[in-house]
């Protein structure tokens, strides 16, 4: 193998990739943040809403759920200007990120909440709570705390998801790798590191939600 | 010049589906021989082999899709088999799988009652046809419902492989569109066409698994 590695240029551009990865980290904190509300209006919708509701919030899931992500981020940046909506590529891969986790996460709280005993509402109803005490401390809370592992890992993997926004000229971590790479021809040394930093990132990612579940939810179960 | 979207394109579109098809099947097949050794590698007795393994999956769960397809792509010209995407989309998507499939079925062996072990262990029988005949064929029960749901998750994930210019549905979908500058049918075409793909794969896995928790509360 006569290959000469060359990492050079790809340390030489490491600001480029830190600014590139700082964007993802904004991108992925934003949809998990703006997917979550999504998330809650949807589950309560599907669990509770009127029949035609429901139907829509079904039919929002199963095609995001069915059909690719890369294909998703097509649709929002290059049909939405036809109907003159035109974003931005990294408000577009913002709006395309957080309707997709948006339906994911749905289904994951939805579990969650369907997971609550009536009875434990019924006894906040009891104790003089109001509905929205009820809702906030008696469902949401401990809902969120059952769903928790399996809604952080779909963040972990929308967050390697988003590498995908970079077709759309967005000026995240892939991104930066795909201008360094067409500039220094440095291809495989490129999207080694950017491999690296990916990884670093998602264990970095799992050991914030593991802090948080510890400040937020580490109370003793009932029994 | 800007064509009009008509029939020839429209067929152009769903005939790329078989590429599709056919780079999801040999993804399959290839992962689920890869799944296969990597889920007994993890539950071996041997911890260098059971540490090779976790570490494979870490790996490939914790990195993009399109950074493994991008480096099997660049690192297969570095070993000079040349500029080959079908190549680079079966051998990235085939790790991909490997990996899933492995952290997958792991769970799925390791919910076999250990008693179906320790009573091959009383009768004497050695590894390969404990594997064969007593825990596998259990394990493969419990597994069915979370395979096909990964084969939906496989399935998109090979659209992917059109950003190295692997013409399936996606490549062909854009291919279409810089032609006709009609996003809108295009591309609504093309997503209709996953769904078609990945909906009934999506209600199979659901029915599977709401059977397999009826059957297992009794």
């Amino acid at each position: 193998m006569a290959y000469q590695f060359n990492f050079a240029p790809v340390f030489a551009n490491f600001g480029q990739l830190l600014a590139g990865a700082w964007i993802t980290v904004l991108l992925s904190f934003g949809a998990m943040l703006l997917g979550t509300v999504v998330a809650v209006v949807c589950a309560v919708g599907k669990s509770a809403g009127p029949a035609p509701v429901r139907w829509l919030i079904n039919a929002y899931i199963e095609i995001i759920r069915n059909t690719p992500f890369l294909i998703q981020i097509f649709f929002i940046f290059f049909a939405l200007p036809a109907i003159g909506l035109r974003l931005s590529p990294n408000v577009a891969a913002l709006v395309a990120l957080t309707v997709n986790i948006g339906a994911y996460a749905t289904e994951i709280i939805r579990a969650g909440i369907e997971s609550i005993h009536k009875g434990q509402v019924e006894a906040g109803v009891a104790l003089g709570l109001k509905r929205g005490q009820i809702f906030r401390y008696v469902i949401m809370k401990p809902a969120l705390r059952t769903v928790y592992p399996a809604l952080t890992s779909q963040f972990i993997y929308l967050m390697l998801t988003s590498s995908v926004v970079s077709v759309i000229s967005a000026t995240d971590l892939a991104a930066a790798g795909n201008n360094i790479q067409s500039k220094t021809f440095a291809a495989f040394e490129v999207y080694l590191v950017i491999t690296g930093m990916y990884l670093l990132l998602s264990l970095a990612f799992s050991a914030l939600f593991a802090l948080v579940r510890r400040a937020a939810f580490d109370y003793p179960m009932s029994r | 010049m800007i064509r009009a979207f008509g029939p020839n394109e429209f067929w152009f579109i769903v005939m790329a589906v078989q590429w599709t098809l056919a780079l999801s099947a040999v993804a399959f097949a290839g992962g689920a021989v890869g799944g296969l050794l990597t889920a007994l590698a993890r539950v071996s007795g041997a911890k260098p082999l059971r540490y090779a393994a976790l570490g494979f999956i870490r790996l490939f769960q914790g990195t993009p899709l399109l950074m493994q397809l991008f480096l099997v792509f660049f690192g297969l010209n570095i070993f000079g088999s040349g500029i080959n995407p079908w190549l680079a989309a079966s051998v990235a998507l085939t790790l991909h799988a490997s990996a899933f499939l492995g952290e997958i079925w792991r769970g799925c062996i390791e919910a076999v009652p250990k008693g179906q072990s320790e009573a091959c262990w009383a009768l004497g029988i050695g590894y390969f046809d404990r594997m064969k005949s007593v825990v596998l064929p259990q394990a493969a029960r419990i597994a069915v419902a979370p395979t096909v749901g990964f084969l939906v998750q496989l399935i998109k994930g090979t659209s992917l492989a059109s950003i190295i210019g692997f013409v399936e549905l996606t490549r062909a979908g854009q291919i279409v569109n810089n032609a006709t500058f009609d996003p809108f049918t295009v591309f609504g075409l093309v997503a209709a066409l996953y769904f078609v793909l990945c909906w009934p794969l999506s209600i199979l896995a659901g029915q599977l698994e709401r059977r397999f928790a009826k059957a297992s509360a009794r």
